[in-house]
């Protein structure tokens, strides 16, 4: 049965998936999560030309948007990238995608936790706005605890501004 | 506006004479006061040769404590005309004015197995009185530096008259790895970083602890699940649950009620981000904020009417004030820069802040009016204040930049003297002060 194979999957990929990996907060801006073997949509065959493939999804498309200072408005750039993840996401149904928000060193913790929220849940948004199903997206927000540049100037706080779509293999049963 | 304010309070408290000069010994702490009050304490008699280490280091963490005020200032043991050989014989008041110490600790330290015993005595060396009635302390020669803690505390309390805040701890975030990739994990000490211990592991980042208010238990948000949730763990047996809070998709910035019955924190849904309250033993749940505004960082007023938090309804992160079961809040904060992560003092009378102002922040101080706001520190990254148990001292991280940056444990009065690194082995953000312990 379909259902079965689906729901054997789903298992398959929670006990291996980087999914609920703590370390998994994504390589370099250029998109290597799937390079290092680790990475967050590891697990599921298919190169990066692939259009299929979440290697694909990373690097092809984007798998993030970037933020202005203390915002959470999707930038006209941003919009293109999600408009080509929804498109993905429509695509390619068995997967669903948790949606981290982070911020930049400069502010307290616990309202960056807050401004991380924002900025993916606007992606969450946008990408519900362009057809995806809200089942498929959980958001959550890392504030400023996991940089991906460590420097102190806007150069590195440009890249640590972002919204990240980290896909997992899932079928959706309901 | 604010300059004029300053200065007018500048002079104020240059007008309060810092101590008195007639009467019994007595420090009264205000922003003014700037000479410390001279005190000997010979090493603390040993009554058995067991005793010997433990009553010279316990001396040692007295005089210790007490110096690191910066109100107190040690008369060194080479300066002594009298020696001190036995707790019970009489003083001799004229040596101690002599080398201008103006108060006299004694002690005695006695060790049975592993019973020990202080006992102390405090003089006010210029008026020849004994400044309280003599304390002995009961304990385990494992503890002796708590003993040694509470002595300090009894010394200070009775020439300030106020609490003390040695004979307490501190729960933490303690920081290892690079910046890309940091644990962290939750740790506990005593206020002056002896006794480490490790609460948590680090295989999930946790954020910002909270003692209850007698300490028994500690309010951390973990990223265990990938959402960050907040827990409650039992500083006894280490054991810990997650809290139920109200249905969210993230909760994080708890706080006890003064009566520990019940916890303040931040939800978030559909990207806003609301204070809710939880009663602890009935589970029920109450929505103190309804904006779409982020309203996080909520804290007790100590008489438990009124909840002090920020929010960015007006544009950028500024504090206000509500009741404690919600309502329209009052703003407080009116300054340049934004304001954060207020900590109602345990007093009642301040509010204290991290600010963000043209690129660098600060800890502050301010009234809960939001006058006399005084900023104590600058850095390029202070934040998180937590208040000592007696309102004199508060604690906070310091995030250095670059690369490399790292972040240390800073403690600071406030009046803004006396800025020192908490001693703690590696990395360190997010203290909470716990009380003074039984």
């Amino acid at each position: 049965m379909n259902m079965l194979k689906k729901a054997a999957a789903v298992l398959l990929i929670l006990a291996t998936a980087a999914c609920t990996d703590p370390d998994r907060f994504g390589g370099g801006a250029g998109g290597a999560d799937g390079a290092g073997g680790a990475g967050a949509n590891g697990g599921v065959a298919g190169s990066a030309s692939d259009p299929a493939s979440p290697l694909y999804f990373n690097q092809a498309i984007g798998d993030r948007v970037l933020f202005v200072v203390d915002s959470s408005t999707i930038t006209d750039q941003g919009k293109t990238i999600l408009d080509g993840q929804a498109q993905w996401l429509l695509t390619n149904t068995d997967y669903r995608a948790v949606i981290e928000g982070h911020a930049d060193e400069q502010g307290t913790r616990e309202y960056n936790l807050a401004l991380g929220f924002r900025r993916a849940n606007a992606v969450r948004e946008y990408l519900v706005s362009r057809g995806v199903p809200a089942a498929r997206l959980e958001v959550t927000s890392f504030g400023k605890e996991r940089p991906i540049e460590v420097c102190s100037n806007e150069t590195c706080y440009a890249q640590n501004r972002r919204a990240v779509t980290v896909l997992s293999f899932s079928a959706i049963t309901s | 506006m604010m300059k004029h304010i300053l200065a007018v309070l500048l002079v104020l408290v240059l007008a309060v004479p810092a101590m008195a000069q007639n009467g019994p010994l007595r420090l009264t702490i205000t922003d003014g006061v700037i000479e410390p009050i001279t005190f000997a304490a010979p090493n603390f008699e040993a009554e058995n040769a067991q005793a010997q280490q433990v009553a010279s280091d316990l001396s040692r963490l007295v005089v210790q404590d007490l110096a690191g005020t910066g109100l107190f200032r040690e008369v060194p043991a080479t300066a002594f005309i009298s020696q001190v050989s036995s707790f019970a014989q009489p003083v001799a008041f004229a040596d101690w004015r002599a080398i201008n110490a103006q108060a006299l600790i004694v002690g005695a330290v006695a060790v049975n197995g592993q019973q020990l015993t202080v006992k102390f005595r405090l003089y006010d060396v210029f008026s020849g009185q004994e400044l309280g009635d003599g304390l002995q302390f009961a304990g385990t020669v494992a503890g002796w530096r708590r003993m040694g803690h509470k002595v300090a505390d009894a010394v200070y309390s009775r020439i300030t008259g106020e609490g003390g805040y040695f004979d307490s701890r501190v729960v933490f975030v303690s920081e290892s790895g690079p910046k890309d990739n940091r644990l962290k994990r939750l740790a506990i000490m005593d206020f002056d970083g002896a006794n480490l211990q490790f609460l948590t592991d680090s295989s999930a980042i946790v954020l910002a602890p909270r003692f209850s208010p007698n300490g028994d238990r500690v309010l951390y948000t973990s990223f265990e699940s990938g959402f960050p949730r907040i827990n409650v763990l039992n500083v006894a047996n280490v054991g810990r649950q997650q809290l139920q809070t109200a249905p969210g998709e993230m909760a994080f910035s708890p706080r006890f009620s003064r009566d520990g019955r019940q916890v303040i924190y931040s939800l978030s849904n559909g990207g806003n981000t609301d204070i809710y309250r939880t009663d602890l033993s009935s589970g029920q749940n109450v929505r103190l904020t309804s904006a779409p505004s982020i309203e996080t960082a909520p804290s007790f007023s100590p008489d438990g009417s009124q909840i002090v938090f920020e929010s960015d309804r007006s544009g950028t992160q500024q504090l206000y004030i509500m009741g404690a079961n919600g309502g329209e809040p009052r703003r407080i904060s009116f300054g340049d820069g934004r304001y954060g992560t207020p900590v109602w003092s345990p007093r009642g009378d301040l509010v204290a802040f991290t600010k963000q102002n043209a690129g660098r922040f600060h800890i502050g101080v301010m009234r809960t009016d939001g006058s006399e706001e005084r900023l104590l520190t600058s850095s390029f990254l202070d934040e998180g204040p937590s208040w000592s148990p007696n309102g004199r001292v508060i604690m906070f991280s310091r995030e250095t930049q670059g690369v490399a940056g790292s972040s240390t444990m800073y403690s600071v009065d406030i009046s803004g003297r006396n800025l020192k690194a908490v001693p703690v082995q590696g990395g360190a953000s997010d203290p909470s002060w716990g009380p003074l312990q039984p």
